[in-house]
C-alpha cells in the first residue's frame, strides 16, 4: 500500500493556491459589472469584455503583438536553426564564445537591451518603429531557439546524417529529410517558448512603441495607468483561454506534451 | 589492377596527424579487415573512403578513377556504422528504400529490391517496424541491408559488432561473411578484435600509429608476424634479442647470452635482417630436467606460478629476461624452483 503524506499533500494545495489563486481571483472579478475592479464581485456581466473591443486599441495591438511574434520566430528560425546545428555538430575556434554571445541576450537586463536597441536603431539609424520592435523581438527569441534546438540535436546521432549521405544524399537534402524530422519536436518546442517570450515581452517592447505602433503588454499597460475598471481582467481572462486552447491544440495534434520529451 | 588503392595519403586533424604516407591496396571481390588497437588510425582509414574526411594529401584511386574529391554522396559505397545510425523516424522499409529513392528508382522496383534483401539479412515480416522496436542484432541487419541495397561498389564495416553481446558477435560475423560472399562483394572492415578479424577476412591489415605494419592472410600473420607490434598484438608475449644470426639453407642459427637457437626460416617469411625472436606462452616448454646443455634451451628459475585453470602459467625468470609459459600438467612446478625453457625451433619467430 502507497503511503500518505498528509504534510506534503498540504504543502503541496498551498503551493497551488499560491500559484493558481491570483489567477483565479482575476478571473473571477473579469465579470465584476461595476466599474471598479473588486473581489468578490458584485455581480455577473460581460460589460469589460465588450469593453475590450470598443476601446483602447486592444486589437489592433493583439494584431500587432502576433504578427511581430510570428514573424520574429520565423527570423529567429532562419538564424537559430543554423546556428544551433553548428555549435552542436562542429567543434571550431571560438565556439565558447560564439555560445556566450548568443545566450547573451537572456543575461543582459531587458532594459538595458531595449534602451541600446532604441538608441542605435531608432535614434542613430532612423529605422521605422515597427522593424526596431521585429529586430528586438528576433534578438530575445534568438536564445531560446537556439537553446533549445541544440539540445534537442545534443541527442542527435549525426552517424545518421553521414549515414544519409553515403547513401546518396546531399548535405542540405539530408539536412531537410534527415536531421529535421527527427528535431521535430524541439523545433515545436522551440517556437513555442519563444513564441510566449516575444508575446509577454515589456522591457524590450517599451523602447520600441509608440504612437501609432504599440504591442499588447504595452496597451494594456499604458491602460492600467490611466483606468481602474476590470477590462485588464477581462483580456487577462481572454489571454488565458487562449493559451488554453492552444494547449489542447497542440496536443490533439502531438499526441501531448509527453511528446516534448520522449524520443 | 587493385580496385582501390591509397596512394601517400596523409590526414591531419589540428595539426595532429592520423595518417601519414599511408598505403593501401585492395582487390575486388576481397574482404579486407583493418586491425589494431585504438588511435591507430583504422576508423579514420575508412572515413577517409567513405568520404567522410578528406586527405590532406595523397590519392585515392578506385576502379582506376581518381576519387579524393569525390564528395560521399557520390561515390555509391555502403557504410554501416558502429552505432547502426538508422533513421529514427523512418520504418524499416523505408530506412531500406532511402537509397534507392535518392538514386530515383521506380517506386516498383524499389519494393521489390528492398524486399529481397531483407530476405537476404533474414528480416523479412520486419518492413513496417520502427528502428527502436527491434534488437541490437535485427538493428545492425536492417543497416546492413540498406548498405546492400544500393549494390555498392564497395561496403565499408566501421565496428560492425561491437555494440552487440558475444553470442550474436558469433552469429553476425557468419552472416557477414555469407552475405560477402554470397553477392561478392568488395569489403573493407574495420575492428579491434582479432577473432573477428581473422575469422572473416580474406586478408588482415594490423595498423599501429598510422601505419600498416603487416598485410597478408589472417594464418600467415597468426603463424609468422613481420614486426614486434604485430607479434605483441596477436599474443606473443616472449621476445629474445639475439647478437647475430647465420643462415645455413632452411635452419637458422642465433645466438644470445652465449647460448645458440635455431629456428626455421620459412618461405616467404623469413626477413632477412630479423634479429629479434618471438615465441607464444604456449608454445614454450618448461622442462624440470636442467641438466643437459643442449641448443635451443635457457636455464631459469620460477619466479611467479598462476592457476589458469586450463593450465598452469609461469613466469620464469632467466639470465635473458623474465619469460612467460603455458604449460598443461597435473603438479605444477613451484616458486623458486630451477627449470629448463625449451624453444621449439619451429614455433620461434623472427620478428623485425
Amino acid at each position: 500500500m502507497r503511503e500518505k503524506h498528509i504534510g506534503l499533500g498540504l504543502f503541496s494545495l498551498l503551493v497551488f493556491i499560491f500559484l493558481l489563486g491570483p489567477l483565479l481571483i482575476i478571473s473571477i472579478t473579469s465579470f465584476e459589472p461595476g466599474t471598479v475592479l473588486k473581489f468578490p464581485p458584485e455581480g455577473f456581466s460581460f460589460r469589460w469584455y465588450e469593453n475590450i473591443f470598443n476601446t483602447g486599441g486592444f486589437l489592433r495591438t493583439f494584431q500587432t503583438s502576433i504578427i511581430i511574434s510570428l514573424l520574429g520566430n520565423l527570423l529567429a528560425l532562419v538564424l537559430g536553426v543554423p546556428a544551433a546545428y553548428a555549435l552542436s555538430r562542429y567543434d571550431f575556434k571560438g565556439k565558447s564564445v560564439l555560445n556566450a554571445l548568443f545566450l547573451s541576450p537572456v543575461l543582459i537586463p531587458g532594459i538595458v537591451l531595449g534602451f541600446t536597441l532604441m538608441k542605435y536603431l531608432i535614434v542613430i539609424y532612423h529605422l521605422p518603429m515597427y522593424l526596431g520592435l521585429l529586430i528586438g523581438h528576433t534578438i530575445i527569441m534568438l536564445p531560446f531557439i537556439i537553446r533549445v534546438i541544440a539540445s534537442s540535436l545534443s541527442s542527435f546521432d549525426f552517424a545518421v546524417e553521414e549515414a544519409a549521405l553515403s547513401l546518396g544524399a546531399g548535405r542540405v537534402r539530408t539536412f531537410f529529410t534527415i536531421v529535421l524530422p527527427n528535431i521535430r519536436s524541439g523545433i515545436i518546442a522551440a517556437v513555442l517558448i519563444a513564441f510566449l517570450e516575444s508575446f509577454n515581452n515589456v522591457d524590450i517592447s517599451v523602447f520600441m512603441t509608440g504612437p501609432g505602433v504599440s504591442t499588447l503588454p504595452i496597451q494594456m499597460l499604458t491602460y492600467v495607468e490611466n483606468y481602474f475598471d476590470p477590462t485588464i481582467a477581462a483580456i487577462s481572462m481572454l489571454l488565458m483561454v487562449l493559451t488554453g486552447l492552444l494547449m489542447f491544440v497542440i496536443e490533439r495534434i502531438m499526441g501531448g506534451f509527453s511528446y516534448f520529451t520522449k524520443r | 589492377m587493385a580496385l582501390l588503392t591509397l596512394d601517400h595519403v596523409s590526414v591531419a586533424y589540428d595539426k595532429q596527424t592520423i595518417l601519414k604516407d599511408f598505403q593501401l591496396e585492395l582487390e575486388k571481390g576481397k574482404l579486407l579487415s583493418l586491425l589494431g588497437p585504438s588511435g591507430c588510425g583504422k576508423t579514420t582509414t575508412l572515413r577517409l573512403i567513405a568520404g567522410f574526411l578528406e586527405a590532406s594529401q595523397g590519392k585515392f584511386m578506385f576502379g582506376g578513377k581518381d576519387y579524393t574529391k569525390v564528395p560521399a554522396n557520390k561515390r555509391n559505397f555502403g557504410f554501416v556504422f558502429q552505432s547502426y545510425a538508422l533513421f529514427p523516424h523512418l520504418s524499416v522499409y523505408d530506412n531500406v528504400a532511402f537509397g534507392l529513392r535518392m538514386r530515383k528508382v521506380k517506386d516498383k522496383d524499389i519494393s521489390s529490391r528492398v524486399m529481397r534483401i531483407l530476405e537476404v539479412v533474414n528480416l523479412n515480416g520486419f518492413e513496417k517496424r520502427f528502428p527502436q522496436e527491434l534488437s541490437g542484432g535485427q538493428r545492425q541487419r536492417v543497416a546492413i541491408a540498406r548498405a546492400l541495397v544500393i549494390e555498392p561498389d564497395l561496403l565499408l564495416f566501421d565496428e560492425p559488432l561491437s555494440n552487440l553481446d558475444a553470442n550474436l558477435r558469433l552469429n553476425m560475423r557468419v552472416e557477414i561473411r555469407r552475405i560477402q560472399q554470397e553477392l561478392g562483394i568488395t569489403t573493407l572492415y574495420v575492428s579491434h578484435d582479432q577473432e573477428e578479424c581473422f575469422s572473416i577476412s580474406d586478408q588482415v591489415a594490423i595498423m599501429n600509429k598510422g601505419v600498416v605494419e603487416q598485410l597478408d592472410r589472417p594464418e600467415t600473420i597468426f603463424k609468422y608476424p613481420a614486426t614486434e607490434f604485430v607479434a605483441r598484438f596477436i599474443g606473443f608475449h616472449n621476445f629474445i634479442e639475439f647478437a647475430d644470426r647465420n643462415d645455413a639453407g632452411e635452419v637458422i642459427t642465433l645466438h644470445a647470452g652465449g647460448r645458440m637457437f635455431t629456428a626455421i626460416a620459412h618461405p616467404g617469411t623469413a626477413l632477412p635482417g630479423a634479429r629479434k625472436g618471438a615465441i607464444r606462452p604456449d608454445d614454450l616448454i618448461v622442462s624440470g630436467d636442467t641438466s643437459a646443455d643442449v641448443v635451443n634451451a635457457l636455464p631459469g628459475i620460477i619466479k611467479v606460478s598462476t592457476y589458469l585453470g586450463r593450465s598452469y602459467q609461469y613466469v620464469v625468470e632467466t639470465e635473458l629476461g623474465d619469460f612467460t609459459a603455458n604449460q598443461e600438467m597435473e603438479a605444477p612446478y613451484l616458486s623458486g624452483q630451477r627449470v629448463s625453457l625449451i624453444f621449439p625451433q619451429d614455433k620461434l619467430v623472427l620478428v623485425e
